[in-house]
């Protein structure tokens, strides 16, 4: 393999990293929403919340990209590739986060809410000091898995047309008519983002540690 | 009315979960500045009475009156009971202090933190005052020392006494204790009845249920006994534990010999 063409590949993981990191933040700011609505007493929140999670957890992505890409054009919008692949990636992430987040927030112990409430803390000081960092913290492990499965599933975003890198190495392998090659490699990038994310995810256990649930 | 000297009132206070009734008719006055203790035998009834004193539970039919004030429920001339504004029930509440069983101490914040939180979130003190203030109630109870220790890095005993500093530092009026040592080690019990102890030499107007008779015995200035959610003896430790003494109340020490009951029953 030339440089050349190993640069391209680095680019191109360049973009599954930036596309999927974009789609695990926006899809986690969707997700605490989701949850939240999700937690809700007011049942005109908690429905549609309960439908959003099971429709994107029970149609299969490529299935959910193919949609958006198709749906967003019929209903007057043409957007980049890009956008529609980030779309779809993002709901479907926070989907899978509200549910995580909703299993951190039904852990936090009815008592140390009642603690809350003895000492004066309205609901929203509650969720903002007590609820919130918990639960948070209870999800980091979740967290870190999906960011794991995100990357790897977004190598399904090339059929609506974006080039990362498990296309760019298709790509490649048919115009040097070296698969085993430029597989090897895609797999090697993919083992090591995801080496790099696991890491980090145990980096920041570690330092929340202290403040675990006793 | 309310007796002056009254800090807590409670008047024909019932509570039910679905149709069971598990509290009847209770009335009960806890005198100003003493301790009380509430005894009696599982299930009779105590947690859910102290839980309803500080309006952590909905009492079915009752009222409680806080110093005068009413807390959840009020009676109004007509006698309808109509429940008070949120932001009254904060601000009555905010005179209470309550030590649960499980400490409860929130695991993300340090012993200090636990102690300033509400200082800062509610009251709004600078982080700076809240700390000294913080600081002042850990050395109260002995635990300056672990001030930036997380629940998970302190024992037992250290975890409940800082619960104990965290509802000091709002300087409540009352402090409402839930077996505060009956998920320590016997070894640490003592670690945190003693700043018990220390409080209710104060003049810290304390409601402690306990299943350890010899600290009802030796620091309460009145027991009540609950049994099957009814106020069955209500008086000092003399007049309790003397003989002749109420069968059912025997019956309970009985069971508590290991927990200084011992002394109370043998024969004098
Ligand atoms: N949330 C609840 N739902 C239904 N029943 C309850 C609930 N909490 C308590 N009870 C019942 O109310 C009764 C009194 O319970 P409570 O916890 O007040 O007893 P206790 O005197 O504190 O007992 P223990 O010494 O075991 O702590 C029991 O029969 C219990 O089963
Ligand atoms: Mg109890």
């Amino acid at each position: 393999m030339t440089p050349r063409l190993f640069e391209l590949m680095l680019k191109a993981a360049g973009t599954t990293v930036v596309i999927s990191v974009a789609s695990i933040g926006i899809g986690l700011l969707i997700g605490i929403l989701v949850c939240a609505a999700r937690l809700s007493p007011r049942p005109w929140l908690r429905w549609p919340a309960g439908l959003f999670v099971s429709f994107f957890r029970g149609v299969p992505l490529l299935v959910q990209l193919l949609l958006i890409y198709n749906l967003l054009p019929a209903i007057g919008l043409t957007v980049p590739s890009v956008v529609a692949a980030l779309i779809g990636l993002s709901l479907c992430t926070a989907a899978y986060q509200a549910e995580n987040l909703r299993g951190g927030f039904t852990s936090v112990p009815r008592g140390l809410l009642e603690a809350a409430d003895m000492v004066g803390l309205s609901p929203w000081q509650q969720f903002r000091r007590i609820r919130a960092p918990i639960a948070l913290r209870l999800t980091v492990p979740a967290l870190v898995n999906e960011a794991i499965l995100i990357l790897k599933a977004s190598s399904l975003i090339s059929v609506v047309g974006v080039i990362e890198l498990t296309r760019t190495a298709q790509n490649l392998a048919a115009s040097t008519y070296e698969p085993l090659l430029f597989y090897a490699v895609a797999g090697g990038l993919y083992l090591a983002i995801n080496w790099l994310v696991a890491a980090g995810g145990s980096l920041a256990e570690r330092a929340l540690r202290r403040g675990r649930l006793a | 009315m309310t007796l002056p000297s009254s800090a807590i009132a409670i008047r024909g206070l019932c509570k039910s979960y679905g149709k069971a009734e598990v509290l009847h008719d209770i009335d009960l006055e806890i005198a100003r500045g003493a301790t009380t203790c509430l005894i009696g035998p599982s299930g009779s009834g105590k947690s859910t009475l102290l839980r309803c004193i500080a309006f952590l539970e909905e009492a079915t039919r009752g009222t409680i009156l806080i110093n005068g004030q009413p807390l959840g429920f009020e009676e109004q001339p007509d006698g309808k009971r109509v429940r008070v504004p949120a932001h009254q029930i904060r601000r009555v509440r905010s005179g209470i202090g309550m030590v649960f069983q499980q400490f409860n101490l929130w695991p993300h914040m340090t012993a200090l933190g636990n102690v300033t939180e509400a200082l800062v979130t509610v009251n709004g003190l600078s982080r700076a005052e809240a700390e000294a203030r913080g600081m002042a109630q850990l050395r109260r109870v002995g635990l300056e020392a672990r001030a930036r220790h997380y629940p998970s890095e302190l024992s037992g005993g250290q975890q409940q006494r800082v619960a104990i500093a965290r509802a000091l530092a709002l300087e409540p009026k009352i402090l409402l204790f839930d077996e505060p040592t009956a998920s320590l080690d016997p070894e640490l019990t003592g670690e945190v009845l003693n700043v018990m102890r220390d409080l209710g030499a104060d003049g810290m107007t304390m409601v402690v249920v306990t299943h350890e008779i010899g600290f009802a015995a030796t620091v309460g200035r009145r027991i009540v006994f609950l049994d099957h959610g009814r106020v069955l003896l209500n008086g000092t430790p003399g007049e309790l534990f003397a003989a002749p003494r109420h069968p059912r109340l025997t019956q309970f020490l009985e069971t508590y010999l290991d927990r200084g009951a011992a002394m109370l029953l043998k024969p004098a």
